[in-house]
């Protein structure tokens, strides 16, 4: 099926077979590998993206239900290619990413909960982020880099 | 995923039409069906995807009616509800430990109530506010919540018919709710074992367990004895003798049966 979709600001026309999730066809079709595959059922939250602005698994989406729609994935929250966003920052200063693997559906995660929320509180974060697994972490040091970046994104 | 042939109907009766063949599979949030396809537990011929079909999205509150949640509306709406938060507040604490924040951005209440597990968070909370579900078929009809289910994974749907909403009636004033799930972790868990009370004093108590019967039931006995004494810890012992849970993965059916009464008598005592 042929899906016209927006990533990260970019037009995309893409062929996709229906039965591959919108998780595959943005690291596939559209060579997009930031958004990264670990349990694919829903569980981890690593491949988590913006679809019209809204937090999903993408894992848990097929391809073909994205058309029409806006994609944000991390490779699109930078500001520019020279710059990092305040929570990608924030994750480098504060140890909020070990191994990594996890750390680009946890920034969209947060990108997301500052959006609807803009001062969270330690709980609304933890909140938040529930479905986001980090085996490395503890989760401390990713709770105190939203925190930050909240902060200077305020 | 498996190769299948893939659909999106823009009418019931298309739709209707599509899942009358064998192995069609019905795709509203997705957030069951794609798992249980890649983990090879369904298998699906062809995928009805009911998204494009008027009509079903949404909730919405009528003084009278009560509450519509359509086939198509997420657990996430209905968590950010003013009106769910302020007259149902069994079913937002329900919905709020329901998954994920981005699964409940996709699931929809009517699935997590279609795939019938008996451990759903949402079902006990709505069964004890008494909703009955919209089905559209052949010929259609209404069937209470209650009288859904068959079994794990089991209801009284045909082939070929589709639930289109679940109306909630509108509380009474002084109506008290909570859901109480119990499990090892804070989130991201299924439920170990599940409860559910609407109480409206001096009228109706509904106890609802979840998790521990092949299908949330309710505790009809304990309400009883809680309507008439008011006594908690008879009630709970009530629902505890009520309940058939098995042993698993997640709990023995001993203490299952344990916390069936502890959280039955928690609830009653914090709705009372």
């Amino acid at each position: 099926m042929k899906i016209r979709l927006d990533i990260n600001g970019e037009a995309r026309h893409l062929e996709v077979e229906p039965y591959r999730s919108l998780l595959d066809v943005l690291r596939v079709e559209a060579g997009l590998t930031g958004t990264k595959k670990g349990c694919d059922v829903g569980d981890c939250g690593a491949c988590t993206v913006l679809v019209d602005g809204k937090p999903v698994n993408s894992c848990l989406m097929l391809g073909v239900e994205a058309d029409g729609a806006k994609v944000t994935t991390i490779e699109g929250l930078q500001p520019a290619p020279d710059r990092l966003h305040p929570l990608q920052e924030a994750f480098i200063r504060f140890g909020g990413a070990q191994c990594g693997f996890c750390t680009p559906g946890m920034i969209m995660m947060a990108a997301a909960l500052l959006a609807e929320n803009p001062r969270p509180s330690e709980d609304e974060i933890r909140f938040g982020i529930a479905g986001n697994i980090c085996r490395c972490t503890g989760y401390t040091k990713i709770v105190e880099a939203i925190q930050v970046a909240a902060k200077e994104m305020g | 995923m498996k190769r299948f042939d893939y659909f999106e109907p823009r009418t019931l009766e298309e739709a209707a039409k599509l899942l009358a063949a064998p192995h069609a599979q019905i795709l509203a949030g997705g957030t069951d069906l794609l798992v249980e396809l890649k983990e090879h537990l369904r298998h699906a011929a062809r995928v009805v995807n009911i998204k494009k079909v008027a009509g079903l999205t949404g909730l919405s509150f009528d003084a009278k009616e009560g509450l519509r949640i359509g086939a198509l509306a997420t657990a996430r709406e209905v968590e950010l509800s003013p009106v769910v938060k302020e007259r149902y507040r069994g079913l937002l604490q329900a919905v709020r430990e329901l998954g994920s924040i981005q699964v409940r951005y996709r699931a929809t209440i009517i699935g997590n109530i279609c795939r019938a597990s008996p451990s759903a968070d949402t079902i006990p909370p709505l069964i004890a506010d008494g909703a009955a579900v919209h089905i559209h078929g052949p010929r259609e009809r209404v069937v209470k919540l209650e009288d859904f289910f068959r079994g794990p994974g089991k209801t009284v749907l045909e082939p070929g018919e589709v639930v289109t909403s679940i109306v909630v009636p509108p509380p009474v004033a002084d109506a008290r709710k909570i859901y109480i799930k119990h499990g090892r972790r804070k989130a991201m868990e299924l439920a170990t074992v599940g409860v559910a009370v609407t109480h409206v004093p001096g009228l109706e108590t509904r106890i609802v367990l979840g998790a521990v019967a092949p299908t949330p039931i309710r505790a009809r006995q304990a309400e009883k004895i809680f309507s008439e004494t008011g006594d908690a810890a008879r009630a709970a012992q009530a629902a505890m003798d009520e309940s058939r849970p098995i042993s698993n993965v997640r709990a023995t059916a001993e203490y299952r049966r344990e916390m069936v009464g502890v959280l039955t008598r928690r609830a009653l005592e914090q709705v009372r």
